[in-house]
């Protein structure tokens, strides 16, 4: 009976044997898979075990903290968010919340705000040898407090859904970044039921105002007149004119191409055979409806794509593309270049815009992360400026400023003027819904010129204003005052 | 007590086991450590949990090394020829799984959920139930060949177990598998002392009917294929293990039994063929079952692709049941890595229901790492090796088919249960012997161990001195084999 007793002892070996190669598969070869699974909740444990590190707006004061999670019932997540002034910043913090996952930079800049960054390795490894806590490092973001604080109150008080975008258009810093209505990520940073209810109300299927979209980024509307820019920038760049003062070839009125539809202006405005200069202050759909027309789709498009139309940013922050389209006929084309038919834009889009002629032709890449630091301040990593291309040669964009300031001075956006500053600006009101049936968006992008030439920032404002008369909306009216408290705020704060 | 009674010296004409040492001194040394270490582990828990030294240190630590120098003391004066290893590795599982339950006691999730809290306290009385019946075992079972005798009662004993949990009003439905059975408050798994019963009937049976079984056998394609009315009794067990599968929808117990039989088939016939019968029924009787049991289909399912479980069970108003249980130990075990986190620093109660029990492996992957659960399985595989070695030694064709049987059944179940939340092979509804908390497994185990050491001592006993005969020749002892 022995021989087979000694099989069955080599059988009972290899079973255990099997163990211990599965054991070592998964403890081994599959360890750090398993270990850093989005999924494994102990991901979500760690990144809560020690207080996280901060967000800080520019000039060091921290839109963020942490605190210690009440002991009482089943939370196994010691520490918990919290964000000062948490509507007016959530479109730049984003959340980090323990039951619903992180978001925006809380998310993109994990690593460095748990500490667990390899960037972190050598802090880390003398934290664990020395005994302390992990610490998180910092995230230090362009964004100026006082402009954001002018844009969002700016938006608050007017009380419909919209969004400010400033940037710096020398270097491509976010100054503003602000969406109305906004949502405190505060409120459901934890996992008790009152956060769950917090989150539940502030979902879109709850609320149709669906505070959590950024609309700073990821909303695009069409950018109806402020878009004329972009076509006069098109008509300069490929010598259609030359100049600001030139007369153009504008028939009044004038049928669109290829059918029987005249485009009509708003009001009686001086338009026929207008100069762009002209042209731009009275906000002629003719002049550069013809425009778009004549240059046709693909040079169009071009000059789009140049502004950076067609193409998601990472702030790093991940905006929506806005669009231009590329199979158009010419009356298409017509009415995308003055901002209508397909033609949709973020207002960080129509803010590159802006920035983009005040920078003389020259726009930047634009970012809101300026560096990251360890625990004890040191500097990680620094964003540095990034050209991203150059849809005007300075020449033209000096005639472009040239025009755009002639509307804050005498057109249609004298809302926005500020003394002792020279300020460029565009209106838009742009229609949306069938037939025109809703309420359209009002429109203001601008940029201020100090008198050393310098040009500190550039602004775009959207409001969608559900409550006001459709007849008082003009971009004039409701965006451009607001656009001139972040301009001022801007150039307060560099004094 | 020495370890040289009996010392052969003054029988110089005999040779062969006599005089082996008895090893108990070996043992002691061995319980020592068996006790020492689980109180270390306990203090390490409390110290990470808490910070501080447990209060419980000392009574649990006299507790465990009572109860294991009461078992040793019962082995000394009734086995003391008995396998110097068993006792050590079980007391050191039995105390580790024990630190363990006490520890899973500390999570508030899991006193939320009525799956921790006071149970490490349930368990110590569970061992002491334990070691009282091994006590019991070596002292009323003063040899295993009394065994012998039972051989059809144990056969009847074993269907009324394995058969209680489908008596209605009785049988308790816990999360699918209908293995348990419910009187008031307490809940009894019959199978794990239907395992024992079995493995008794088995020997007795197959050590009557080898013979048969192994000869009138006709050849084909290098296989013995046996008679047909010699196939009865294969036919009967697997039938059985099969109602088992359908009725009690336990797929563990029922390879447990199976496996078991086909072993002691193969060792009492010494016939291949009996192997690779075993293994195309089991097979069969599996994918067969497996295909239209929705129980055992979800098992198969959350074992081919547990994330999907996890998705599906966090997906509200998906019918069916879908349990996160599987990835939640995988991500346990990965999480754990090479070293652990270390006692009490795991996150394991995330696993929830049957954290202590049939998972209690993935507490121990997370918390003391590949290092720990290689240790752990060598331990199992030790106790396994030293049944085995009993079988070998045993002189009687019942010791040794009773040795094998219990020894294979233990492995099997190491391996059904380890396998299952490793995820090498489907789950089933198991406990590992001697850690997982629950009462049936440890008292049952315990008796396993007393079984295997009564026929270990029996084996190691050294032989009876022939009486002085003066007339005789020097006698030839044959070394039993």
């Amino acid at each position: 009976m022995n021989k087979p007793l000694r099989r069955i002892a080599i059988f009972c070996g290899l079973l255990v044997l099997t163990l211990l190669l599965r054991d070592n598969y998964l403890q081994y070869v599959r360890a750090d898979k398993l270990k850093d699974d989005p999924n494994n909740r102990r991901v979500t444990i760690a990144r809560y075990a020690t207080p996280r590190g901060d967000i800080i707006v520019s000039g060091g004061d921290p839109i963020t903290g942490s605190t210690l999670t009440s002991k009482t019932g089943l939370n196994d997540l010691k520490y918990k968010r919290t964000y000062k002034n948490g509507p007016m910043w959530a479109p730049v913090t984003g959340y980090a919340s323990q039951a619903f996952g992180a978001t925006q930079l809380e998310s993109i800049e994990d690593g460095i705000l748990t500490g667990d960054d390899d960037r972190l390795f050598f802090r880390k490894t003398l934290d664990m040898i020395t005994g302390k806590e992990q610490q998180g490092g910092n995230v230090v973001t362009t964004l100026n407090a006082a402009a954001q604080k002018a844009a969002y109150d700016g938006l608050k008080q007017r009380g419909g859904k919209g969004a400010v975008v400033a940037l710096d258009p020398s270097t491509g810093k976010i100054l503003a970044l602000a969406s109305y209505p906004s949502y405190d990520p505060s409120s459901f940073a934890g996992n008790t039921n009152d956060d769950a209810a917090a989150w539940k109300k502030l979902q879109k299927k709850y609320n149709p105002n669906d505070p959590m979209l950024n609309r700073a980024l990821r909303e695009t509307y069409p950018p109806g007149s402020t878009f004329k820019v972009v076509t006069a920038a098109a008509a300069l760049e490929n010598g259609k004119y030359t100049s600001a003062d030139e007369k153009t070839d504008s028939p009044l009125p004038w049928t669109m191409p290829g059918t029987t539809t005249q485009l009509k202006n708003e009001g009686n405005i001086p338009c026929e055979n207008a100069t762009m200069r002209v042209a731009l202050q009275y906000s002629c759909n003719t002049v550069f409806g013809k425009i778009g027309a004549d240059l046709g789709n693909d040079k169009m498009l071009a000059e789009a794509k140049k502004f950076g139309f067609d193409a998601e940013q990472f702030t790093p922050v991940r905006s929506s593309a806005s669009v231009f389209s590329d199979d158009m006929n010419q009356s298409q084309t017509a009415l995308s270049s003055i901002g209508q038919y397909n033609t949709a834009a973020t207002p960080l889009q129509m803010a590159m815009v802006a920035s983009a002629v005040a920078n003389d032709g020259k726009l930047m890449k634009p970012y809101m992360v300026d560096s990251l630091q360890s625990s004890n301040l040191d500097p990680v990593a620094t964003t540095k400026p990034e050209e991203l291309s150059r849809p005007l040669s300075p020449k033209n964009a000096q005639i472009l400023q040239d025009m755009m300031q002639t509307v804050v001075e005498k057109g249609t956006g004298t809302r926005a003027k500020i003394d002792g500053v020279t300020v460029g600006g565009k209106t838009g009101t742009a229609q949306h819904g069938v037939e025109n049936s809703e309420n359209p968006y009002a429109w203001f992008i601008s940029y201020a010129k100090l008198s050393d030439g310098s040009s500190p920032v550039a602004v775009a404002v959207v409001i969608e204003d559900e409550s006001a008369n459709r007849d008082d909306i003009s971009g004039g009216g409701l965006a451009a005052p607001i656009a001139k408290n972040v301009m001022e705020a801007v150039i307060d704060s560099k004094k | 007590m020495s370890s040289t009674t009996n010392s052969p010296t003054h029988h110089t004409s005999t040779i062969g086991a006599i005089g082996a040492p008895s090893r108990r001194n070996t043992e002691l040394a061995l319980l020592v450590f068996a006790v020492a270490i689980p109180v270390f582990a306990y203090a390490n828990v409390g110290l990470a949990i808490d910070g501080q030294v447990p209060a419980g240190l000392l009574s649990y630590g006299l507790g465990l090394g009572l109860l294991a120098a009461v078992a040793h003391l019962v082995v000394r004066k009734f086995a003391p020829y008995a396998d110097p290893l068993l006792l050590p590795l079980a007391t050191l599982l039995n105390g580790l799984g024990l630190v363990c339950i006490w520890r899973l006691d500390q999570s508030k999730l899991l006193q939320q959920i009525h799956v921790a809290g006071g149970k490490a306290t349930n368990q110590l009385i569970y061992t002491a139930m334990g070691i009282a019946l091994f006590v019991a075992v070596l002292i009323f079972l003063k040899d295993h060949r009394t065994l012998q005798r039972y051989t059809y009662i144990s056969m009847v004993a074993a269907l009324f177990l394995l058969l209680l949990p489908l008596v209605p009003g009785l049988g308790a439905d816990v999360y699918g598998a209908k293995i348990w059975i419910a009187i008031g408050s307490f809940t009894i798994q019959p199978g794990e002392f239907a395992k024992i019963v079995l493995a008794v009937f088995f020997a007795g049976y197959l050590m009557v009917k080898r013979d048969a079984l192994a000869l009138a056998s006709r050849r084909f394609m290098g296989l013995y294929l046996p008679r047909g009315r010699d196939l009865g009794p294969i036919l009967v067990v697997w039938a059985i293990s099969i109602l088992i599968l359908v009725f009690e929808t336990d797929l563990g117990t029922s390879l447990l039994f199976f496996g078991m039989f086909v072993i002691m088939l193969y060792v009492a016939t010494e016939r291949t063929s009996w192997i690779v019968f075993g293994l195309l029924m089991s097979a069969a009787g599996a994918i067969g079952v497996a295909s239209f049991e929705p129980h055992i289909k979800v098992r198969v399912q959350a074992w081919l692709d547990p994330m999907r479980e996890y998705t599906l069970s966090r997906t509200p108003g998906v019918p069916g049941v879908h349990s996160d249980q599987l990835q939640q130990a995988l991500w346990a075990f990965g999480s754990g890595g090479t070293l652990g986190t270390g006692w009490g620093q795991g996150h394991s109660e995330l696993i929830r229901f049957a954290a202590n029990s049939d998972f209690i492996l993935a507490t121990f992957g997370e918390e003391l790492g590949l290092a720990g659960i290689m240790a752990i399985l060598l331990i199992y595989g030790l106790i396994v090796e030293r049944g085995v070695r009993t079988a070998l030694a045993a002189r009687d064709p019942f010791g040794k088919l009773l040795a094998i049987g219990l020894s294979g059944a233990f492995a099997l179940q190491v391996f059904v249960v380890s396998g299952g939340v490793m995820g090498l092979i489907p789950l089933t509804g198991m406990t590992m012997p001697f850690l997982a908390y629950g009462g049936s497994s440890v008292i049952a185990n315990w008796a396993l161990i007393g079984v295997l050491i009564r026929i270990s001592d029996t084996a190691r006993r050294p032989a009876p001195a022939p009486a002085a005969n003066p007339d005789a020749e020097m006698t030839q002892v044959v070394r039993p084999s």
